[in-house]
């Protein structure tokens, strides 16, 4: 009964994902009519979102695997909380971040501070530099977790086989690690590319000018300033184009690794004791740590003196972001957990998932606005479509932690289910939710901070009384307020990281042992 | 999965208040914020109309147009309120728009006004601020500043309305070697940002020396913060001018509604409110005259503002030479 009720459910999450992505586009599309050809600006947009996309998705796997690494061989105290932490430039707004970033790499931040004391220029970071820097500020946080995931993933028994056959670290690499990265790494990268490709704030503030023009920017000017829905949707179609390429790419190049069963016992990592490899984990985790805490550092520094007392407009905005992240995060998972499921007979589904975050948030927004508008009030259906929207824009991630782990389970412990005629609800509650555990709080909390960070398309229908925080902060900005701002921005950040505290603790029991 | 939605959706939604004539009134998004002119506004006008006055704020003042341009004749809203004179001639080619009707009030606008569709409310000087304490002598001029190793902050014009507005800035000061200027500014600017809030914040944070903002802005710094540092810099060609306009929708069912907001629109109950909420100047000065601190801005001497048919045609040529300058 099961193998045939769980591919009615992936095709209903397909479905979701497409109306919310495909069907916008093809709505704008069929609204614009005309054809449209595209000018040199829009080639050398297409060709500056692939650079910065496939730099800053190199750059951030990169960096993430010698960091997973040292985290899946150490245990110290406040791993737990770096842990956390790392969930967080992933999901607090893109000015929020550049500003926190500026404070350490700014003109007159830190290190261009430090470099004066001892005599040096700084030139600041405008450019590509600053572009990638900035995307793996966001993403390498996303990109150890996933890595992360795929060590702790490696069962505990291997290691300990590896330990008793004298296997040095280079064999465990070669023998253990590597096939695991062969089928981690390439999913990380992937979704690292494809988030960069929709980049257009971090592109546009830190990029230094129109140099650094990308598709989405491309796109937002067509439909706001031009009025030109034909040129949005041809562009839009682009982005989408790259993004499928990118997909195909990615998922022929991943390999499951099957790693073999265990019995979910912790991990002891024998290997790790010597001290060349104590002192090179301590290096990375301490850099790694530095990189992402201390601009982080500054934007609660910016936020403390302005977190009480600010106006009670921000306060009912961040109860608003708190109920559109739970109800998003909720719809997420079942949406993940369906895709995945389904992916195992269609890769496919898989790739369906992924689809909203190839999407511009403009050509949703004007889709669905277009779709809805004839049918009710739109300010009426904001924090609806913003669930929705939010819930298809962070499938992708929710999906890539859940696809992966949702295979191993079934590699590992899909034979004795069979045989024990384990199906339907019995084969989910027995089998596979207990083993998904980790990944699900993950995903959850990801998609629940995502949701609370995210501006979305609720620009559009949003009126004076739906503004959620991250656009309550933008308000203030554009009030001149920076100091309010800074310290709703701060708001926003302790938010996401509960939220993401909250699930991701049930996920991290295991982990505790 | 549809039920909780929709139940999501009737939960959040706003009671009517029953049996009044509601007014509805698109906006861009920090009109209607708790800090911004709507609430004195609503309030002001409610008093009297006997309507309920209701705010949908719509992103800033593009997308504000774009909505009513998705939303085509059978849109809701009655009033459009915060388009600016570069939006124009695209928002009167929609024909959405009627013409206002009224007797209309002498402006205190540095320029002539006769539109008969689109009505101002406030209006304001484009110019480039600094911090008096870091930069002591500005440029004075344009070509002063391209020249000078002065840094600075601006917008792309391909995103938000001041940077549309600098571009235009330079094509009224000086037309066909708009191009030069650029190529002189291209090594003064630190960073494009897509919009107003993004580069003050950054000059905020002590990225740049100057960024391009209004006249107005040091106003804010002054009466909010009691902070006197922040200054505008008068620029010798002239400082291009941005003004805010208001509409009334052909398609109005609320017509007669629509006119008195209009009317009252240009009144002490709203242009009072404008210059400590919306830090722009006022279409109409009110009675008690500006708020203390206002008089130590400076006044540009000439004001620069294409007629929006014109700014409309240059806008593309325009366009293309920045992004020709700043691009190599």
């Amino acid at each position: 009964m099961a193998r045939r009720a769980q591919p009615i459910a992936a095709w209903g999450a397909a479905a979701f994902v497409a109306a919310l992505t495909l069907l916008p586009l093809a709505v704008v599309a069929w609204r614009a009519g005309g054809a449209f050809a595209l000018g040199a600006g829009d080639l050398a947009a297409i060709r500056f979102t692939l650079l910065q996309a496939v730099l800053s998705a190199l750059v951030s796997v990169g960096l993430a695997i010698p960091l997973a690494r040292a985290l899946a061989r150490r245990r110290f105290p406040g791993r737990r909380l770096l842990i956390t932490l790392l969930g967080a430039p992933f999901i607090v707004p893109v000015i929020v971040a550049v500003l926190g970033l500026l404070a350490i790499y700014g003109r007159s931040g830190l290190l261009s501070l430090g470099a004066g004391a001892l005599g040096f220029g700084w030139p600041g970071i405008y450019g590509i530099t600053g572009v990638v820097l900035a995307h793996v500020f966001f993403n390498l946080p996303l990109a150890t977790r996933l890595i992360l995931h795929g060590w702790l993933e490696i069962p505990a028994e291997r290691f300990r086989l590896a330990a008793s056959l004298g296997l040095d670290p280079r064999d465990i690499f070669r023998e253990l690690e590597w096939p695991m990265l062969r089928a981690v790494v390439p999913g990380a990268a992937m979704l690292i590319f494809l988030i960069c490709t929709t980049s257009f704030a971090v592109a546009l503030t830190l990029g230094g000018g129109p140099r650094a023009t990308t598709v989405e920017l491309a796109i937002y000017q067509a439909f706001l300033f031009e009025f030109d829905l034909g040129r949005a949707a041809v562009l839009a179609t682009i982005q989408f184009a790259i993004t499928g390429a990118a997909a195909a790419l990615a998922l022929a190049l991943a390999r499951q690794a099957v790693l073999g069963a265990g019995l979910d016992r912790p991990v002891t990592r024998w290997d790790a004791a010597r001290p060349a490899l104590r002192v090179q984990d301590s290096t990375v985790i301490v850099l790694g740590a530095l990189f992402l805490i201390l601009p982080l550092g500054a934007i609660v520094l910016r936020g403390l003196p302005n977190l009480i007392g600010l106006p009670e407009s921000v306060y009912l905005a961040a109860a608003r972001s708190c109920f559109v992240a739970v109800l998003s995060a909720a719809l997420t998972i079942l949406a993940a957990l369906a895709l995945a499921h389904g992916a195992r007979r269609a890769r496919g589904f898989e790739a369906v998932g992924y689809l909203g975050i190839a999407a511009s948030p403009l050509v949703i927004g004007t889709g669905l606005f277009l779709l809805l508008f004839p049918l009710a009030d739109p300010a009426r259906l904001a924090l609806p479509v913003t669930i929705a929207v939010n819930a298809a824009l962070s499938l992708p991630f929710a999906l890539r932690a859940l696809a992966p782990a949702l295979a191993e389970v079934e590699a590992r412990h899909g034979r004795l289910a069979d045989a024990l005629a384990l199906t339907g609800w019995a084969r989910w509650r027995w089998m596979i939710l207990p083993r998904l555990r980790r990944p699900i709080g993950f995903a959850a909390g990801i998609a629940a901070a995502f949701s609370l960070g995210d501006l979305g398309v609720i620009a559009l229908f949003a009126d004076a009384e739906n503004a959620t925080l991250p656009l309550q902060i933008y308000r203030l900005m554009a009030a001149y307020r920076m100091e309010d701002a800074a310290g709703a921005a701060l708001l926003l950040l302790a938010l996401a990281l509960a939220a993401f505290w909250l699930c991701d603790r049930g996920g991290r029991a295991d982990a505790a042992v | 999965m549809k039920h909780p939605l929709i139940a999501a959706g009737l939960l959040v939604a706003t009671p009517a208040v029953a049996d009044l004539p509601v007014l509805t009134v698109y906006t861009y998004d920090s009109f209607v914020a708790e800090w911004g002119p709507g609430p004195a506004v609503e309030a002001a006008f409610e008093e009297t109309c006997g309507c309920d006055l209701q705010f949908v704020a719509a992103g800033d003042g593009a997308a504000l147009l774009a909505r009513v341009r998705l939303e085509g004749a059978r849109s809701d809203a009655d009033i459009v309120l915060g388009l600016d004179t570069n939006l124009l001639a695209a928002a009167a080619e929609t024909g959405l728009f009627a013409p206002h009707g009224a007797e209309v009030p002498a402006l205190d606008l540095p320029v002539a006004w006769e539109d008969e569709t689109f009505l101002p409310y406030d209006w304001g000087y484009f110019a480039f601020v600094h911090d008096t304490t870091a930069l002591e002598t500005p440029p004075a001029s344009l070509a002063a500043l391209a020249e000078s190793d002065v840094s600075i902050l601006i917008q792309d014009p391909r995103s938000s309305t001041p940077g549309l507005g600098l571009l235009l800035w330079v094509e009224a000061a000086y037309g066909d070697r708009a191009g030069e200027i650029w190529q002189g500014l291209s090594d003064n600017i630190v960073t494009v940002t897509k919009g107003w809030s993004e580069a003050y914040g950054l000059f905020l944070e002590g990225e740049a020396d100057m960024v391009l903002s209004y006249t107005t802005s040091p106003a804010y710094h002054l009466i909010a913060e009691e902070d006197p540092t922040k200054a505008a810099a008068a620029f010798d060609e002239g400082h291009y001018l941005q003004i805010e306009v208001a509409a009334k929708l052909a398609a109005s069912d609320q017509s007669e509604l629509a006119d008195q907001f209009l009317a009252f629109m240009l009144t002490d109950g709203f242009q009072g409110v404008i210059p400590t909420t919306n830090w722009m100047y006022p279409a109409v000065t009110p009675e008690s005259g500006l708020p203390e601190g206002f008089e130590t801005l400076i006044t540009p001497e000439t004001a620069l503002l294409f007629p929006a048919d014109e700014a409309a045609a240059r806008r593309d040529a325009a366009l293309a030479s920045w992004l020709g300058a700043l691009s190599q």
